[in-house]
Parts: structure tokens; C-alpha cells; sequence
């Protein structure tokens, strides 16, 4: 599963657009993760500018 | 807020704050909705824009301009600097904007026409129904209210996950998502009125580094790379990091902003029945810049004009909103897009060595009758082999767009 660290993200949305899923969504001053939309492709990891975000096994 | 308006604006950045204030000023009636509890916070923008693209809306009022700029310098890989002067500067010359005013200001704009405004309200899903946008559902403080309205203009930013909800597919591939981090910097020896552009694939691989004066020894520094090209411990953040403790030690940073700026080619199609799509929503960000702020002016007030005709027609098909799809490609807008992408294409595969080519020999150029074409041929003479990196269809392709 993906975990959003809440003290690092700036809630800028940049990993939104590149979900092929669509499994997340900026929600006002959080990000919110569709677990069971999300295929943990590891992409909104990846493109994430504060690494806010991490791939958990 | 009501059951129903003439038009829905989902999204209050510069393209929905436009296209409220066109529909509104024509009488017809209009909610926006912000999901943020206030408009332009926080800011996801370097904040630059040219002078003459905001000219072609309003004159600038002095609150929403934080520096005026007449030169760009650009910052080749070996430190070779190249100065691009007010009369070759082309749209550089231009200003940085106080986007938490500026978006504001707008809003205020579309509420005096005649536009209702609402903030942290959040859409959540559109209504469709026989394959048309009937409107949304609306979340305001722990309430869904079903909102209906003739005609729904997706003004969401860079996530436009309305419109993809609508059955549009908006993902940007990861390689063609610029992934951003910026300080506003304070205490810093800049040219007030220069904006700096560094390249380099050890400063921002796929991308630059910028600096935006905003008055006084204050400046927005930032970092965009590809999205492809970030790597734990070499994030924008870190890029960023490093370039500031480099270049600017001592100073003080008052704000962090990150962001993501779409560099592919805009939407096949940015209406469907009862929806049009403005802005940076409808990636029409300017893919070698990534600028958008006149992108979504430019669309939002056209989607105005467009859609406000095809409501007083009763008639909202996308056959009948195509006019605005078609219209702005074939306007500067459009063409711009695609001749930049064309550039960004070659620009994101060359190496140190190319960039530093390319800046030394633009520096050496005549630059009395500078534009884009101009430029480009200059630099293919200059530099055979870059020729390759276009490819043939990428150069034609290129050349057809003037």
C-alpha cells in the first residue's frame, strides 16, 4: 500500500494527475488514497517533489 | 447556494475565475465552487507572465504585481551566461505576479458580475445523465448537495479529476509531469527586474532551475525535473536544497511551494456534452516554460463566450461547444503549445554538452530579428547533430506550426 507522510506533503497535488487509476484525490489540505483503486504502481512515488510518499509491502 | 444555475464552474484559479466573470457578465447565472477554504492559497506557481498576454485582459493593477522584468539571462551547464535583452526577449519580458492577490482579485471580478462563489466546496462526482454533464454533487461542510446547471466548466488545475470523472482521460504520463519545488527566498543579492533561467542535467535534469525576482532581494527560486527523473535523495526538493545552499547561503526562505506543471500536449478534446475544460485542467500549460496562467485566461474566457452561445441556443452538445476546441488551437495559443512541445521534445533529451552548445552559439547570434523560427534555424546550423535529436517528423512537425 502507498503511505501519504502527512508532515512531509504539501498537498500540491502533483501525484493526482499522473494516477492511471485515479485512485487519489486532493481533498482541500490532505490526500486521500483509494486502497481499493489503487494497483500500487509506485508512479505518484515517484513523481512526488518532497518524497511525501512510500510504497509499504 | 441553489438547486440549480445556468452554469457550473468547478474550480476558482484564473481559467474558472475568467470564464464565471464572461458567463456571469452575460447574465446568466453562476456558481463557482472552490474546494480550498480561501482562493489562490496555496500558491503552485513561479508566478511569471508576459506583459503583453496579460495586456490582451486587463492593465495590471499595482497590488497584483510584484516585479516587473525586462531581461531574462540564461545559465548554461559550464556557467556561460547569456543575457536575452528587452527588445529579443520576446514574451520573457513580463511580470511576476502576487498570485494570492491576483487570484482574488479575479474571483472579486466574477463575484461583481454577478457570479456566487462558494469555497470549501468540493466536487465530488458530476451528474450525468444520457451521456451529458448535468451539473454535480457538491460537498460543503459535511453536506452533498446536488447542484444542476445547463452547462459545467472543469476549471480543477493540474488534478482535473472532474473531467475525469466525466469519462475524459486526463493522465498526464509520469515523464511529461514536471515535478516542482520553489522557496520564496528574502535576504538575496538578485537584478529585481531579471528573471535567471539555469540549465543542466546536475540542476534539474528535464528541466531548470528559475529565479523570479518578486521586489527587492526577494525572489521565487525553484526547481523543476522530469517526473521520471526523481530519485530518493534527488527529489525537486533536493535539487533545490542544493542549488540554494550554493548560490544563496544566507538566505531566508519564507514560503515552500511545490507543485506539478503538466509538459505534454493538451487534451484530444476538451468538450464533451454539457462540459468544457479550461486551464491547466485541460494541460494546456505551456509545455517548455510550463507557464499557465495566460492559457487559462485565454480559455476560460473564451469557454465563456462559446458555451454563453450555446446556451442562449438551448443547444449544449459537444458539437455545438467544438467551436471553442477549435478556436483556441488555432489560435496563438494553440500554436504556441505545439511548437513548444515540439522544442520540449528535444529539449529534455540533450546533454550538458548540447545545452552548453546551444547557449554560446544563441549568445553569438544576431538577435535583431529574433523569434522562435529564427532561432531554432540558428541553432540547427550552429548545431548539425541537434538536428538528429528533432527527428524528421518531429522538425516538420515543428516547422508546420508557424
Amino acid at each position: 500500500m502507498i503511505e501519504v507522510h502527512r508532515e512531509i506533503c504539501a498537498y500540491c497535488g502533483c501525484c493526482v494527475s499522473v494516477c492511471p487509476e485515479g485512485a487519489l484525490e486532493l481533498v482541500d489540505a490532505y490526500l486521500d488514497i483509494d486502497a481499493n483503486t489503487c494497483i500500487e504502481c509506485g508512479i505518484c512515488v515517484r513523481v512526488c517533489p518532497l518524497g511525501a510518499l512510500e510504497a509499504k509491502k | 447556494m441553489k438547486r440549480e444555475y445556468d452554469v457550473l464552474v468547478v474550480g476558482g484559479g484564473p481559467g474558472g475565475a475568467y470564464a464565471a466573470k464572461t458567463f456571469a457578465e452575460k447574465g446568466f447565472s453562476v456558481l463557482l465552487t472552490e474546494k480550498r477554504p480561501a482562493i489562490g492559497a496555496p500558491v503552485r506557481c513561479a508566478e511569471g507572465v508576459g506583459k503583453a498576454l496579460l495586456h490582451e485582459f486587463f492593465k495590471p493593477e499595482d497590488a497584483w504585481v510584484a516585479a516587473e522584468i525586462d531581461k531574462a539571462n540564461i545559465i548554461a551547464p559550464d556557467g556561460f551566461k547569456m543575457e536575452l535583452a528587452p527588445e529579443n526577449a520576446g514574451s520573457e519580458v513580463g511580470y511576476v505576479l502576487d498570485r494570492k492577490i491576483f487570484d482574488r482579485d479575479l474571483i472579486w471580478q466574477a463575484a461583481a458580475a454577478g457570479a456566487e462563489i462558494q469555497v470549501k466546496t468540493r466536487a465530488v462526482s458530476p451528474l450525468m445523465e444520457n451521456g451529458a454533464v448535468k451539473g454535480a454533487i457538491l460537498h460543503q461542510g459535511g453536506v452533498a448537495h446536488e447542484v444542476r446547471a445547463g452547462l459545467t466548466i472543469a476549471a480543477d488545475g493540474v488534478e482535473s479529476k472532474f473531467s475525469r470523472w466525466c469519462g475524459v482521460d486526463t493522465t498526464v504520463p509520469l515523464r511529461e509531469m514536471e515535478t516542482c519545488a520553489q522557496y520564496l527566498l528574502t535576504g538575496i543579492d538578485i537584478d529585481p527586474h531579471a528573471t535567471e533561467f539555469y540549465v543542466g542535467n546536475s540542476l534539474a535534469p528535464a528541466g531548470y532551475v528559475w529565479i523570479f525576482p518578486k521586489g527587492d532581494k526577494t525572489a521565487n527560486v525553484g526547481v523543476g525535473i522530469g517526473g521520471d527523473r526523481g530519485k530518493p535523495g534527488n527529489r525537486p526538493i533536493d535539487y533545490l536544497n542544493r542549488f540554494v545552499q550554493k548560490h544563496y547561503p544566507n538566505g531566508k526562505t519564507i514560503e515552500l511551494i511545490a507543485g506539478g506543471v503538466s509538459i505534454c500536449q493538451p487534451l484530444p478534446c476538451t468538450v464533451a456534452n454539457s462540459l468544457m475544460i479550461v486551464g491547466d485542467a485541460a494541460r494546456v500549460s505551456d509545455p517548455l516554460t510550463g507557464g499557465g496562467i495566460y492559457a487559462a485566461l485565454y480559455t476560460g474566457r473564451l469557454a465563456g463566450e462559446v458555451g454563453a452561445k450555446a446556451l442562449e441556443k438551448g443547444d449544449t452538445s459537444s458539437n455545438e461547444l467544438m467551436p471553442y476546441d477549435k478556436t483556441w488551437r488555432g489560435s496563438y495559443l494553440g500554436k504556441a503549445l505545439e511548437r513548444n512541445y515540439q522544442i520540449k521534445e528535444v529539449f529534455v533529451k540533450m546533454n550538458d554538452d548540447d545545452l552548453n552548445a546551444i547557449v554560446h552559439s544563441v549568445s553569438k547570434m544576431n538577435l535583431s530579428d529574433f523569434n522562435t523560427l529564427n532561432l531554432i534555424k540558428n541553432i540547427i546550423t550552429a548545431n548539425p547533430k541537434l538536428a538528429i535529436k528533432f527527428g524528421k517528423a518531429g522538425l516538420k512537425s515543428f516547422l508546420d506550426s508557424f
